[in-house]
């Protein structure tokens, strides 16, 4: 079975972050860039899968050059193949999957597994986008997965507990975490990536549908009240919840 | 310009969110001076879809059909889709729920819309609509204009105001769309609810504890605190990841992203990732027994004190609060 799996670069949690003078984008002097955490868990479920049916795992990352730090992490943990789709426009959901899925029309996978949604853009839209394009199935925020000829029988969560649905191949997949626990690259692995190619590709162009007009930093709280250092602050904090805020 | 709000329900109940949505494009359509319709999916809905006239809808179509009972992303989309084409809607809202979550992109393809996922703020400029959303967990804002013809807004819980709805009944029409076998390719087919727990994505109050609590056996406390409040209890990943809460109640960057009235942190220190799960909430009280904890620096009422005295005597102070 052929695997798809797509990856994200992103800003590592941690990061701080600042706004570029261009007020529409980050700066990025100084940020750390991870593999997307979400994308973790796609990958390790495209590794078992393959483990269960044979076939490959292709990993595959839209942007520039930087990703190929990505792309060799995922290369790392297991995966056969990866293609760079280079490119360095500034694109939103849509685009990137649309060239997503037309490099998918190309390569013929089976399954695509995506992360449940990227850290930075936070946008969780890349697994029904794709599936769309491609005429697939899609589940969404999956943490439990079974495969079983071309029948497919996933978890995912919503408020309050899970849903069960059943679906068939092909399918975009997207990864929340509670669906497996992601391998840490072997020694063997890195050493195994280095030298597998990371292959170069130019990302078929669709227009954007989302104009970014400006960004901002949330209003920094006034600094709140600290009511007291023991019990006797109780009563005043109930006080102050029920009379002040008005929220209970 | 005509503006549809895709109404969730789960059961033949409304969610809460489904009024926030109403509420939401009611306001904007006043502003751009457009029409809002309503979308009920489900097996019987004809019955509860008049309520949205409470909300200010006037028109609400309904789609019902026994295969309908559970969610399918393939045959609910089909749906909408359907709609959108038929009533030349040019503006869909939804609520970005799993649900909405889920839809929102597969019409983004289908209908060749932008979508504004999970937004938390709509205003109108130059006659255009600008959405603004959170990124990176909440550390910033972006403010987006969808430039395709027909846009799709998804719209954070329990940002905007439901409201109070009125007598008012909505008139119902029946929608007719015929699903083929492969609407249903892809379908819910059980819903497994975690035992009548409060869910903290939907709350109103949460009281989450931290790993300062020391052992789990501790959270009774917090689940007893929860209680006096009619709360939903979360957790931070420091003890879903140690085994003691389950991973639906995590709250923060790999957890869920809540934004209650009141949001009660105990023995949690607030760790960014926790924090950008929780920030936007409206009202903060942190209780931990280290006065540098960063928890303290996005709460508006603290208490630097040891849990396990302050916690019991709170739930006291709430239950003699709520027996008045
Ligand atoms: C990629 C990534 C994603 C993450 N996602 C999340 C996420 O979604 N959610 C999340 O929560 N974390 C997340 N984290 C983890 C986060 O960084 C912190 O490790 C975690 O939030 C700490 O949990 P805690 O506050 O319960 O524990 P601690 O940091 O150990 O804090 C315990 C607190 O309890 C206080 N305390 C101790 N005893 C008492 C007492 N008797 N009374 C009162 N206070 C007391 C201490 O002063 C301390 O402040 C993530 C981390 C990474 C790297
Ligand atoms: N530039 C990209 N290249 C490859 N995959 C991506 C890219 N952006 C997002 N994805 C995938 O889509 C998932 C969901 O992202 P999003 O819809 O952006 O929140 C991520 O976890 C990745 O698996």
């Amino acid at each position: 079975m052929k695997i798809l799996v797509c990856v994200n670069h992103v800003p590592d949690t941690t990061t701080k972050v600042n706004i570029a003078s261009d007020n529409i984008s980050i700066d990025q002097n100084g940020v750390n860039f991870i593999l997307n955490p979400y994308d973790d868990y796609a990958i390790e479920e495209a590794l078992k899968t393959k483990e269960k049916f044979g076939g490959e795992v292709l990993v595959c990352s839209l942007g520039g050059d930087q990703h190929k730090e990505t792309l060799r992490k995922a290369l790392s943990m297991g995966c056969d193949k990866a293609v760079l789709l280079k490119d360095l426009s500034v694109r939103d959901s849509f685009s990137i999957a649309f060239a997503l899925s037309e490099f998918a029309k190309e390569y013929l996978p089976e399954i695509i597994y995506v992360g449940k949604q990227s850290i930075d853009y936070d946008d969780s839209q890349m697994c029904g986008l794709i599936a769309t394009f491609l005429n697939w199935q899609s589940v969404t925020v999956v943490v439990k997965l079974n495969i079983e000829g071309s029948k497919v029988i996933a978890e995912r969560e919503i408020e309050g507990g899970h849903e069960v649905v059943s679906s068939s191949l092909p399918i975009v997949i997207s990864a929340q975490k509670g669906l497996n626990e992601p391998r840490y690259p072997t020694l063997k692995g890195i050493m195994e990536s280095k030298r597998k190619p990371i292959d170069e590709k130019p990302a078929a162009i669709c227009e954007n549908k989302i104009l970014v007009k400006k960004m901002s930093k949330p209003t920094a709280k006034s600094k709140g009240k600290i009511i007291g250092n023991d019990i006797s602050a109780v009563k005043e904090l109930v006080r102050l919840l029920h009379e002040e805020a008005k929220v209970i | 310009m005509k503006i549809l709000v895709f109404a969730e329900q789960r059961e033949n109940q409304f969610k809460k969110t489904a009024f926030e949505v109403c509420n939401a494009a009611i306001k904007l359509g006043l502003e751009l001076n457009s029409e809002v319709v309503g979308l009920v999916v489900g097996e019987s809905v004809s019955q509860i879809a008049s309520k949205l006239g409470g909300f200010g809808i006037k028109k609400v179509f309904v789609v019902e059909d026994p295969r309908l009972k559970n969610y399918s992303t393939s045959a609910y989309s089909t749906i909408i889709n359907q709609i959108i084409e038929k009533e030349s809607i040019s503006i869909l809202f939804l609520s970005a729920s799993a649900m909405g979550k889920d839809l929102a992109p597969c019409l983004s393809v289908k209908l060749n819309a932008g979508v504004a996922s999970d937004c938390t703020q709509l205003k109108i400029e130059d006659g255009k609509i600008i959405a603004t959303r959170p990124i990176f967990a909440g550390k910033s804002f972006v403010d987006v204009e969808i430039t395709s013809d027909k846009k799709i807004f998804s719209l954070r819980p329990n940002v905007f105001t439901a409201g109070i709805a009125s007598n008012e009944t909505a008139e119902v029409l029946k929608f007719e769309v015929e699903l083929l076998e492969k609407d249903f390719s892809t379908i819910v087919t059980e819903v497994k609810q975690s035992t009548n727990k409060k869910d903290v994505a939907e709350a109103d109050i949460i009281v989450t504890g931290g790993r300062g609590l020391k052992e789990p056996e501790n959270f009774l406390m917090i689940e007893k605190l929860a209680d006096s409040l009619g709360a939903a209890v979360g957790a931070s990943r420091a003890v879903v990841d140690a085994g003691w809460r389950p991973h639906d109640e995590q709250v923060g960057q790999t957890g869920k992203t809540v934004s209650p009235s009141l949001y009660i942190a105990v023995a949690v220190s607030g760790a960014v990732q926790h924090l950008a799960g929780m920030s936007s909430s409206k009202y903060i009280v942190a209780i931990n027994k280290d006065k540098e904890a960063p928890i303290f620096n996005v709460a508006d009422y603290g208490i630097i004190g040891d849990a396990f005295e302050i916690i019991p005597a709170l739930t006291d102070e709430i239950n003699k609060l709520k027996s008045h």
